[in-house]
């Protein structure tokens, strides 16, 4: 295809993209500073963006968006974008949304969410260069002559950010600050909460040595007895329930840490082992529970957090607290005082991110897996993995038998008997044995035909001769699509790897051709940092769903006994973007062959 | 007509020397590797080099690259490939030159030896000679935006069995249709292609990789 292309073809699409390549990058967009009335300058937008639920990143990808969203723990997409058939004007945002920022619809949900992650930037200092500004902090000159602030309206508009109080910025900033210590106070509200639950969980421990000794006393025999029998009741409902509230309460501690301190933290409870089959009772429930390890650690995190662990939270909240008394409340102390608690809360307020952030860390230590707890899910996940290999080869094998059974060795036979029949005629009937030659020769031809089948199946020989890049583009040119490869491949990935992403690509392409009525299909092949990338992007109908199709869900089987991974986006109305990546590392550098996209 | 073979497979080289030589054929040289053909042909300059894809010593691509390489040694060396399997990927990078000679033939066809050596002779004679099997699965492409697109289904017919490297005399006979009515239609795909008459038999080889490109 190096040779045809008409401008408005693939190859200046990819040229254009690369162009276009660090728009997507702003965090926000560069949308004309909304003209605000003077009442919504405290909404003019903050540094704080929304946060993608990594639960909800399918459907993240607006429809006009072109970079396909992956959660936060996967690396950045390569840029495996679909056909820039949106026009211009559908690829930038709506400048009709002033109060865009906090929608979590808006097209700022393109933010990479690392970027979002990161606690808002400290208020900009007057020795700071306007250049090391946000972009999109930056009020545009015509909106300070709309909303002239009285003490600037004489200053030249190039020194604007040096001299000027610009309010709208300082709002902002004051409510960024004030959400993060509001978000302080809910961290406190959940500590105390823990601490509730932790009483009622000291209180069911203390009812049985409590009943007892309380019926016992009664010097009845029956009463001692429903005594012990409540208490243990009790032990076995009451506790484990209060245990699993703890888990929840520990679970949405790791959510807020991610999302508001900034501090991503994994979960390191044991899977239920009924969840492959096995018996589920109540006596399977408690040992689960009960065996954990992380269960004990989450009680000790909700002790330490009641008792202590929320001073770090509670600090801005309550420093500001103090400053406001101190502003409004003058028979509160002495001036020295006063000023000692306006100060607090200034400080409070400006520390209040990484107050917070040190409260996540905080949280880190006593709520993420132990090493043992991290190399026990390791192992669970090898042994699982190794299983799933080991149950495909074998099935393969099987497949490969049956089908050399059925095929290749049965036209053999067949051809050995024609063979036969014609040497037994051959004298009397030469016409007869002739006919019975061709036979013969067409049933080994139609057994080649076979066999070469089955060996593309295995291992297709373009795959051991070329590569990876030379395989996929054979495979695009077999394909009824129009496919474009673009690779960056200096080298060959090992024979396991290579035939695994062939197949998954293979596979990947049936999907499309199958379901989403794609007219064209890109696929982008890159390594980078010891990381086999592929994107697969169609322009199909999208809704691609990896719970419901067996098909991605055996490429994603196939690509874990390699620790690679599968990121499907695929919004309805399409494009659908499949990323996969496979942990590799390249050898015997070869020039690659200079064909362009197939 | 004299004839240089590489085959690493004795057998195979064997039964190719005596089924050629049958037919009147000379066989300068019969090879084993890719080196060993490189100098064949440098010495013998044959007018035709037979060569298997899978040559020693990595039993991959050899085949392939010693036949472009030999063709950079003698320009216009006429090539005829031999594979198990064929790929389109293979087709494009032999006829990339644009120049005729050129021939991809599945090992399957020698068992026609009638033929097989009917190709030979035509790849001999600069023409070229696509497996059916490379061209059944370019039909079953979806015609996509390029310049074949433009093209009738009747023409794309006969633009096919160009690509197998048939003579308008076999495309009439194949299609049961006149000669000149063939002869119209590849005018018609050569304006459509945009191939300047000019040696008739290189725009046949052109038209077949404008068919292979789209």
């Amino acid at each position: 295809m190096s040779a045809g292309f008409t401008p408005g073809g693939p190859e200046d699409w990819w040229a254009r993209q690369a162009q276009k390549a660090p728009e997507p990058q702003l965090p926000w967009p560069s949308v004309p500073w909304p003209p605000p009335p003077a009442s919504s300058a405290r909404q003019s937008p903050t540094p704080r963006l929304p946060v993608p639920e990594p639960s909800a990143w399918q459907s993240q990808v607006p429809a006009s968006s072109s970079a396909p969203q992956f959660p936060a723990q996967q690396p950045p997409v390569p840029p495996s974008q679909p056909p820039a058939q949106q026009s211009p004007a559908q690829r930038s945002p709506a400048p009709s949304a002033p109060s865009a920022p906090s929608a979590p619809s808006a097209p700022q949900s393109s933010v990479p969410a690392s970027s979002a992650r990161q606690p808002p930037a400290p208020w900009p200092t007057a020795q700071q260069s306007p250049a090391s500004w946000p972009a999109a902090q930056q009020p545009p000159a015509q909106q300070s002559r709309q909303f002239p602030v009285p003490s600037s309206s004489s200053v030249p508009q190039s020194s604007v950010p040096q001299s000027s109080i610009p309010w709208s910025e300082l709002w902002s900033w004051l409510g960024g600050r004030l959400a993060v210590a509001g978000r302080g106070l809910a961290l406190f509200g959940l500590a105390l909460f823990g601490l509730v639950l932790l009483g009622a969980l000291a209180a069911t421990l203390a009812l049985l040595p409590f009943l007892t000794v309380n019926l016992i006393g009664t010097d009845k025999r029956g009463d001692a007895a429903a005594a012990g029998f409540l208490a243990i009741v009790a032990w076995l409902t009451v506790g484990p329930l209060l245990l699993l509230w703890m888990r929840s309460l520990a679970r949405l501690t790791r959510k807020l840490a991610d999302r508001w301190c900034g501090v991503p933290i994994a979960e390191p409870y044991l899977p239920r082992p009924w969840a492959d089959g096995g018996k589920h009772g109540p006596r399977q429930w408690l040992g689960w529970l009960l065996r954990d390890q992380a269960t004990w650690r989450d009680l000790a995190w909700v002790a330490v957090d009641g008792l202590l662990g929320w001073l770090l939270a509670l600090l801005p909240a309550a420093l500001l607290f103090l400053g406001i008394l101190g502003v409004f409340a003058p028979s509160f102390a002495s001036g020295s005082i006063r000023f000692l608690a306006i100060v607090g809360a200034a400080a409070g307020l400006w520390a209040c991110p990484w107050l917070l952030r040190g409260y996540g860390h905080f949280a880190h230590s006593m709520l993420a897996p132990t090493k043992e707890a991290e190399l026990a899910l390791r192992v669970r996940q090898l042994a699982q993995t190794r299983t799933e290999a080991i149950d495909t080869s074998a099935a393969e094998i099987r497949r490969i038998e049956r089908d050399l059974h059925d095929g290749a060795q049965a036209r053999l036979v067949a051809m050995g008997m024609t063979l036969d029949a014609a040497g037994q005629i051959i004298d009397t009937n030469p016409d007869a044995a002739r006919a019975l030659l061709f036979e013969a020769r067409d049933a080994s031809v139609k057994a080649l035909a076979e066999l070469r089948d089955l060996v593309r199946g295995i291992h297709p020989p373009v795959l051991a001769d070329r590569g990876l890049t030379d395989a996929i583009r054979a495979l695009a040119l077999d394909s009824p699509m129009r496919i474009h490869v673009v690779s960056d491949l200096h080298g060959r990935a090992s024979a396991p790897v290579e035939s695994a992403a062939y197949f998954a690509v293979s596979e990947l392409l049936a999907n499309v051709s199958k379901h989403a009525e794609a007219r064209q299909t890109w696929i982008d092949i890159r390594h980078t940092d010891d990381m086999l990338r592929i994107g697969v992007t169609d322009n199909g109908h999208g809704g691609a769903d990896p719970s419901r199709g067996s098909g991605l869900r055996g490429i994603e089987r196939r690509l874990a006994s390699f620790d690679g991974v599968l990121a499907v986006s695929s919004p309805p109305g399409g494009p659908t973007a499949v990323t996969m990546e496979i942990p590799c590392e390249l050898s015997l550098p070869k020039t690659s062959s200079s064909l362009g996209t197939a | 007509m004299r004839v240089v073979i590489a085959e690493d497979l004795f057998l195979l080289r064997d039964g190719l020397t005596r089924m050629l030589q049958a037919h009147g054929l000379e066989i300068v040289a019969a090879v084993d590797n890719g080196a060993d053909l490189l100098a064949a042909v440098t010495a013998d300059k044959p007018d035709v080099a037979i060569v298997d894809v899978r040559l020693p010593p990595t039993f991959t691509d050899e085949g392939i690259r010693a036949a472009l390489a030999a063709r950079r040694e003698v320009p216009g060396l006429p090539v005829l490939v031999l594979s198990q399997y064929v790929e389109q990927l293979y087709a494009r990078e032999l006829l990339a030159s644009g120049s005729g000679g050129i021939g991809y033939l599945l090992k399957d066809r020698v068992f026609d030896s009638a033929q097989f050596v009917d190709a030979v002779r035509r790849v001999a004679a600069g023409g070229t000679a696509m497996d059916p099997e490379v061209i059944a699965r370019l039909l079953a492409r979806n015609t996509g935006d390029g310049a074949i697109a433009a093209l009738s289904p009747r023409e794309r017919e006969v633009l096919s069995l160009m690509a197998e490297g048939r003579s308008n005399a076999a495309i009439a006979q194949r299609l049961v249709i006149t000669e000149r009515a063939v002869a119209k239609h590849t005018a018609s795909i050569f304006l459509k292609l945009d191939l300047q008459p000019s040696d008739d038999d290189n725009r046949r080889v052109l038209a077949v990789l404008a068919y292979l490109e789209g």
